[in-house]
């Protein structure tokens, strides 16, 4: 499949993963362990998505010569 | 190059958008700016037969080569500003995406000013 897909139904699983968890979570009455596990979830988002931001710009600082 | 790609990441996301925004609205936040960036990568790689392609027709036209550079760098500019403050916006964060632009805008400026000068003294030398 495309990469691109790929990598968009992986971060959604992530998030709906997370969202699961939490509801899990909830009913064993740890909620703090679900904070902690949003934390983790946007953090390793937050590097996949920066990596990819950075390669972006460098092709747009590439094409328009900045 | 089709549009029907597009058409399909711009749904797909869609969708996952809403189911996370409605809890979290992080994760919304980092696949919107995730996607359109994915998006957009696609695209820039063919910016540069249409930025070659200008460049012929300003060789033909006798155009300053470093003028039309600084056309581009101000496109570029102006678009990095855009992206970012769109992704803000959609954050619901206006005040960071006036602030990003206001800098994109001064930035546009300081590029500009030497084509200005330029302009100004081919007037005052008519007359």
């Amino acid at each position: 499949m495309i990469p691109e897909v790929n990598l968009i139904f992986k971060i959604a699983g992530v998030g709906i993963v997370v969202l699961l968890l939490n509801i899990l979570f909830k009913q064993a009455g740890k909620e703090e362990y679900g904070v902690l596990l949003t934390f983790v979830g946007v953090v390793a988002i937050f590097i996949v998505a920066i990596q990819m931001i950075q390669r972006f710009f460098e092709e747009v600082r590439a094409v328009f010569g900045f | 190059m089709d549009i029907f790609f597009f058409l399909g990441i711009t749904l797909v996301s869609l969708i996952f958008i809403t189911i996370l925004r409605r809890e979290y609205e992080e994760y919304a936040v980092l696949l919107s700016m995730i996607v359109g960036t994915m998006i957009v990568s696609r695209l820039i790689g063919r910016l540069m037969d249409l930025i070659g392609a200008f460049t012929y027709l300003a060789e033909k036209a006798q155009i300053n080569a470093d003028y039309l550079s600084i056309i581009f760098r101000v496109m570029g500019v102006a678009y990095v500003a855009g992206f970012g403050g769109e992704i803000c916006r959609d954050a619901n964060e206006n005040t960071l995406a006036l602030k990003l632009e206001m800098a994109g805008k001064i930035i546009i400026l300081f590029m500009a000013v030497p084509v200005m000068v330029a302009i100004l003294e081919m007037v005052l030398r008519i007359f």
